[in-house]
């Protein structure tokens, strides 16, 4: 039965902000509607920048990619700052119990000397290829084109800050500072680890913020996120050890959910145009050879002769995302 | 191996260990091109460890803590909404005052927020590329909050449907627009001078007092609600600001005399967008907080005369321009006033004069000045609206190349007479309201001259054709609808209507 409760009724004068009529027709506007679309300026702007004198504050010619309407890059999510931060939250939460839990349980005290090896050596310096993908999101939202896709680039960029905070929280409990000193040592020198930070450090110099989108949020993370959390995991729980599910159980959550925002925002540019297509396509194929090999690099002092299989079936799950999304 | 070592850990090392124990050297790209836009402004930085973080805040209290105060925001505003709270303000007139602050901030929040993404991705020190994003993040939480408390508003009033369009096209919007334009155009830490510091310091309470308190004082709980949420989050980013300043000038004495002109800049920029506010403050609220003058006396002279104090140890210097704004405090509200009202037909909110008892309150506030300058014409204008000869001025002003207003504001040392200044530059003329925003020119006129004025672009034609009928159709401004007089508007008969429906049985 329905109880039907009473407020006075009163005949708006409209439904909506004139812009978004035009977009979906004179009705009530989802609060992500009118947090998103066409908030950017787009065509009188007073000054033009001085750290880019030939290009107006927000550009299109940012990037090589074309779009009718920058708009179509909508967030399957709908995120705007109050679902975000709430649905982050409530993650963080469950992952502080799980933490917690594992800690509680004794599981840091009790790591099996392979399982350690696999934190340190493994888990915690990808801290700094986190940091890196925040700064690259954050680039993609500081010059980016249209609301729809940076400010969900911005929410990714602080995802990565808080995944390589989670990281950090790892290796404080495990081994204090020194697990930290310890693992961007290996960052900065161990040969396995030299072909993902050069990875890395050549995105910073990539000036395409769509390119800069393939090579950060699609090509790497569609290898390193299976490698660590799914194949390294299975390795440190066959080792006896639940402590690296647990404590990474925000990161695995998190990956499910953005990666249909990837996949969706990927999808739709490549549906645009067969130029659109082609690029897109160009820069997978760059990347992901380099990614391929940096990928190997890390794999090959933990799976051994099982390595090639691994990154075989990482790679054949990366393709098969590929076709889904239309390359 | 265990829980101790962790212990042992400070909170600073830990939040250190969180933010900028992230970073590193890059050796496969040089750092200068890693970060290719934090040298050419000229500021020196020698060590950027010496950063101190000015918040201590990891992303799982970020969200947590945000995530709660968001909860609080929407659950307000949805109560608000469905009970129709727009109709307990004290007067629809009052809506005019939030129409001019939705239509303008949650636009101008957003640039914040690219802004302090560009901050945020450019500077070297990585405490301080933490510290901008998160201030990115919170300016797109105001940008949409503004946004989503302005909706419910837009449904039963004008003024407000087309804000995304006008605030490149209104010629009144030009004023704040170009404020964020010229900051986001500067170099990271121009742009940390211009809205760390000069906006979000010295001048936020002047924005946030007159709106927000302004909402609580007219029974506009939805508004209210979202300023007292966005507190918390201003008050970190005040931090910030004064961080960054402070920790230029620590970093090399060469950074003093780039600093203070940004700082001589900046706050008469602000100032000079301020002047909205001040309107805002003495005419548009039905009930009033407190006057202009007293809100600057308090919140500039004595607030941020004790900042200047502060950071006099450094050398910096109150700028010259806070002279003529302390003068201007008595004048500035009432001219602009008067400028809105002569212009209505031109604006997306409706104006009116101020009744009897109002202007015996701005006499009572306003000793020195209102009776001699002000109370005159009101009572003037008053008369000839009774006489069926409403005044309007069907003549555009000459724009201020600077700060955009028109040349509406008087000599420091004579209010009877209007300012205007002019400079020659390449063989053309440029006009100015006032000293300073000339010296802005002169500084740097290669910037200034690519301004968009809005009345000269109007007589180019380029605001939809020639007249303004078509600058109607332009800006997408409703005529007979969203400007002109609230007496006799379209708001002031609904509000009378529902407000009747709602509290009683007829």
């Amino acid at each position: 039965m329905q109880i039907d409760l009473q407020t006075i009724d009163i005949k708006p004068l409209r439904q909506t902000f004139d812009h978004l009529a035009r977009r979906f027709g004179d009705k009530p506007a989802s609060r992500y509607q009118e947090g998103t679309y066409d908030i950017q300026q787009t065509s009188i702007f007073h000054y033009r920048p001085t750290w880019e004198p030939d290009r107006e504050i927000f550009d299109e010619r940012r990037t090589a990619i074309r779009m009718k309407d920058w708009y179509d890059f909508k967030d399957p999510r709908q995120f705007y700052y109050g679902t975000y931060t709430i649905t982050r939250a409530k993650q963080q939460e469950s992952a502080d119990s799980a933490f917690a839990f594992a800690l509680d349980a004794g599981l840091a005290d009790e790591l099996p000397a392979a399982v350690k090896k696999l934190v340190m050596e493994v888990l915690l310096p990808m801290r700094h290829m986190e940091w890196g993908a925040n700064m690259n999101n954050t680039f993609i939202s500081a010059y980016g084109y249209g609301t729809a896709i940076e400010a969900a680039c911005m929410y990714a960029a602080m995802d990565r800050l808080g995944i390589a905070q989670q990281l950090t929280r790892i290796g404080m409990a495990i081994d204090g500072e020194v697990a930290l000193d310890a693992a961007k040592e290996l960052w900065l020198s161990a040969p396995a680890w030299q072909g993902l930070r050069r990875y890395v450090e050549d995105s910073f110099v990539v000036h395409d913020w769509f390119e800069l989108f393939i090579a950060q949020n699609l090509v790497l993370d569609s290898l390193l996120y299976p490698f660590l959390y799914l194949h390294v995991e299975k390795r440190a729980s066959r080792e006896g050890s639940a402590l690296p599910g647990l404590v990474t159980k925000f990161m695995k959550d998190w990956e499910a959910e953005t990666g249909r925002w990837v996949d969706a925002v990927v999808k739709t540019a490549v549906a645009e145009s067969a130029h659109n297509k082609a690029l897109i396509a160009s820069w997978v194929k760059t990347y992901s050879a380099s990614a391929d090999a940096a990928l190997e690099a890390l794999a090959q002092p933990i799976f051994g002769a099982d390595t090639a299989a691994v990154v075989d079936s990482i790679r054949s799950d990366f393709q098969v995302r590929l076709q889904k999304v239309g390359l | 191996m265990d829980m101790k070592v962790d212990k042992k850990l400070s909170l600073k090392d830990r939040y250190r260990h969180q933010t900028r124990g992230l970073g590193w050297e890059t050796t496969y790209q040089p750092m200068d091109k890693v970060f290719p836009y934090d040298k050419y402004e000229g500021i020196k930085i020698h060590d950027w460890d010496q950063w101190e973080d000015p918040f201590r805040l990891t992303m799982d209290a970020y969200w947590k803590y945000q995530a709660e105060k968001e909860r609080k925001l929407y659950a307000v505003l949805d109560a608000f909404n469905q009970s129709h709270g727009h109709l307990n303000v004290t007067d629809a007139r009052y809506i005019n005052a939030i129409k001019i602050f939705f239509s303008a901030f949650p636009m101008l929040e957003y640039t914040a927020h690219r802004g302090f993404s560009m901050a945020g991705r450019q500077f070297r020190g990585v405490g301080t590329r933490v510290a901008c994003q998160l201030q990115s993040l919170d300016e797109i939480r105001h940008a949409q909050t503004q946004i989503h408390t302005a909706s419910n508003y837009n449904k039963y009033y004008n003024g407000m449907h087309a804000f995304t369009h006008q605030l490149e096209r209104m010629w009144y919007m030009s004023v704040p627009k170009s404020f964020f334009d010229d900051a986001i155009t500067g170099g990271p830490f121009e742009w940390m001078v211009a809205i760390g510091f000069s906006f979000e310091y010295v001048l936020t309470n002047l924005v946030f007092v007159p709106f927000m308190s302004g909402a609580a004082y007219n029974g506009d709980l939805g508004t209210m609600t979202f300023g007292f949420s966005a507190q918390s989050d201003e008050a970190r980013h005040m931090t910030l600001g004064l961080e960054c300043i402070k920790f230029m000038l620590e970093q090399d004495p060469d950074n003093l005399p780039i600093v203070q002109a940004w700082i001589d800049k900046w706050t008469w920029r602000g100032t000079r967008v301020l002047a909205l506010v001040a309107a805002m403050m003495d005419y548009m609220l039905p009930k009033r907080v407190m006057s202009w003058k007293e809100a600057w006396e308090i919140y500039f002279e004595q607030n941020g005369g004790a900042l200047f104090k502060d950071l006099e140890r450094y050398g910096i210097k109150v700028p010259d321009c806070v002279a003529q704004a302390t003068v201007e405090k008595e004048h500035i509200s009432h001219q602009l006033w008067a400028a809105m009202y002569q212009w209505n037909f031109g604006t997306a909110f409706h104006t009116w004069i101020p009744s009897p008892e109002e202007l015996d309150w701005l006499s009572a506030k306003y000793p020195n000045s209102f009776d001699k300058y002000y109370r005159p014409r009101w009572e003037l204008w008053a008369q000839m609206e009774k006489e069926g000869k409403r005044h309007l001025n069907t003549g555009l002003a000459q724009l201020c190349q600077v700060c955009q207003y028109p040349m509406i504001f008087t000599e420091p040392d004579d209010p009877g007479k209007l300012c205007h200044r002019e400079v020659d530059y390449k063989q053309e003329k440029y006009h100015f309201c006032s000293d300073h925003c000339q010296h802005i020119f002169e500084r740097e006129p290669e910037k200034y001259v690519q301004a968009w004025l809005p009345m000269p672009q109007f007589y180019q034609g380029n605001c939809g054709g020639g007249g303004v009928e078509e600058f109607f159709k332009w800006v997408h401004l409703v005529p007979g609808q969203d400007n002109m007089d609230f007496e006799g508007s379209q708001d002031q008969q609904n509000f009378a209507r529902w407000k009747g429906m709602a509290t009683s049985n007829q």
